[in-house]
């Protein structure tokens, strides 16, 4: 019996150790798959955000002799935030900060269009353009909603991640600290009005 | 920035008058700070009521925007609705949201509460925001599609901001919610179902049974007699209305209430009886001022 009772300890720790360690993953999985799934609305509600923009360039380009400056603005903005995407396992801080500043950029130029169309009273009575307009301003809170809510989902899975003593165990298993969204680039400066005279 | 403005002419001035400088500054200083702390002062959502208080007009405006009568008429006809459709639509009305996008506030409030059920996510939720004159209509993911943000803006802006510009709220709110069942039904341009006929059959076969229920525990107490026919006529008579009670209000669970599903949807099973079923919200849907 005393022959084997050190075996029977290192059993025991052996299967403890792996039972936490399982436990430890699984649960990192758990709160990985509920980011990806978070991170697949933001990528979505933005996707949702361009189609509508086609629509809107092209509404608003019916408008009688409207800004071409502001329009060209939204288009290559547009262009600049689609060539931008992120694969959801591996977000790193520098895309996100890339992804938000291209998307940023676009929220820009599609407030000063906004602002822009205020000038155009065929727009404001035309009802598919208040439509678009409605659309638009929904689709930018399901944006919103969907940066706070992978905010929201990244919280947990960094905490487990971070926490002694899951941290010793979790770069070798993979699971690395995922980035935040911080503040929408662009979001934060007004909107730029200096072409209001003319 | 103000700051650096008055530290740019700060030599031209003495002594004296620098500290009265700097007091007016402080104050300054200080309103702004405050004043700030207003604007962004949050909303705070309240909790989610208990099941047994969860109804479908909620106003939280001192005086009620909605007299008792109009609030009670909206309830009835949005639980009508949720029972055969299990579609959820709540009005929340408050004063103000403090500053915050009502855009935003809507689906945040109903995405906490879980308006609709789980699976299907068939909520919707209305925000009625009385001094920001606003309104919002927030739809759950399940009904996103037919409560597009076009088709809600277009509907508030032509059924509810016209009933709300004369001051008549409940009208607007009536009228919206009606507007809000056709889109869902695939119909909004199409007149309403006779819905009129269906309530007449539901309530006559829920007054037939009560009837028969009375009926028969009259007849049983007669039978019973003796000294326990007094006592046991009264418990039954306490457990009819007891069930007629929490069938009308939508509780009643698959056994008792298997005469509702008879009932033309008075409270067919899976009404409210759950309560929120925890109907999730993209923070999508469109809104309109007056």
């Amino acid at each position: 019996m005393k022959k084997f009772l050190p075996w029977i300890i290192a059993a025991v720790i052996v299967f403890g150790l792996f039972s936490w360690g399982k436990g430890f993953n699984n649960t990192a999985v758990r709160l990985d798959e509920s980011v990806k799934e978070a991170w697949g609305n933001v990528q979505t509600s933005y996707q949702r955000r361009n189609d509508l923009i086609g629509n809107l360039v092209n509404t608003v380009k019916s408008a009688a002799n409207f800004e071409k400056s502001t329009l060209e603005g939204v288009i290559n903005a547009r262009a600049k935030a689609t060539s931008i995407s992120i694969d959801p396992s591996n977000i790193t801080p520098e895309q996100l900060a890339q992804y938000n500043q291209v998307q940023g950029g676009l929220s820009g130029a599609l407030k000063s269009l906004l602002v822009t169309v205020e000038r155009y009273p065929e727009l404001k009575a035309n009802q598919n353009f208040l439509k678009l307009q409605d659309e638009l301003t929904s689709t930018e809170n399901t944006i919103q909603t969907a940066r706070t809510r992978f905010n929201e989902a990244i919280k947990p899975y960094n905490i487990h991640v971070r926490q002694f003593p899951g941290n010793l165990i979790a770069g070798i298993l993979g699971f690395d600290e995922k980035p935040n969204f911080n503040a929408e680039a662009g979001a934060e400066k007004p909107v730029e009005v200096d072409e209001m005279k003319f | 920035m103000r700051y650096s403005l008055i530290g740019m002419h700060l030599p031209e001035y003495n002594k004296q008058y620098f500290k009265m400088k700097m007091i007016s500054l402080a104050s300054i200083l200080c309103i702004t700070l405050f004043s700030f702390n207003i604007s962004f002062a949050q909303f705070e959502i309240p909790e989610k009521p208990s099941d047994k208080k969860q109804t479908f007009v909620y106003d939280y405006t001192k005086p009620k925007l909605l007299s008792t009568k109009d609030s009670t008429y909206l309830t009835v006809k949005l639980k009508k609705y949720a029972d055969t459709t299990s579609t959820q639509i709540v009005v929340a009305i408050i004063n103000t949201t403090k500053g915050e996008n009502i855009g935003l506030l809507a689906p945040r409030w109903a995405h906490k509460w879980g308006v609709g059920q789980a699976k299907e996510d068939n909520g919707v939720f209305i925000l009625l925001a009385r001094n920001d004159r606003k309104i919002w209509i927030a739809p759950g993911y399940g009904v996103e599609h037919k409560l597009t943000a076009g088709i809600t803006g277009e509907l508030i802006r032509n059924v509810i901001i016209p009933e709300f510009k004369l001051g008549d709220y409940y009208n607007g709110l009536d009228k919206g919610t009606d507007a809000i069942f056709k889109v869902l039904q695939g119909e909004y341009q199409a007149k309403r179902k006779s819905e009129k006929n269906d309530f007449p059959i539901g309530f006559l076969l829920v007054f037939i049974f009560i009837f028969v229920v009375i009926l028969i525990s009259i007849s049983k107490n007669k039978r019973g007699g003796g000294k326990g026919g007094n006592r046991g006529g009264k418990s039954g008579g306490l457990d009819i209305w007891d069930m007629i009670i929490l069938s009308n209000m939508g509780r009643s669970s698959g056994s008792r209430g298997g005469w509702g599903s008879s009932g033309g949807g008075w409270s067919s099973g899976g009404g409210f009886g759950g309560g929120f079923g925890g109907g999730g919200f993209s923070g999508g849907g469109a809104g309109g001022s007056w």
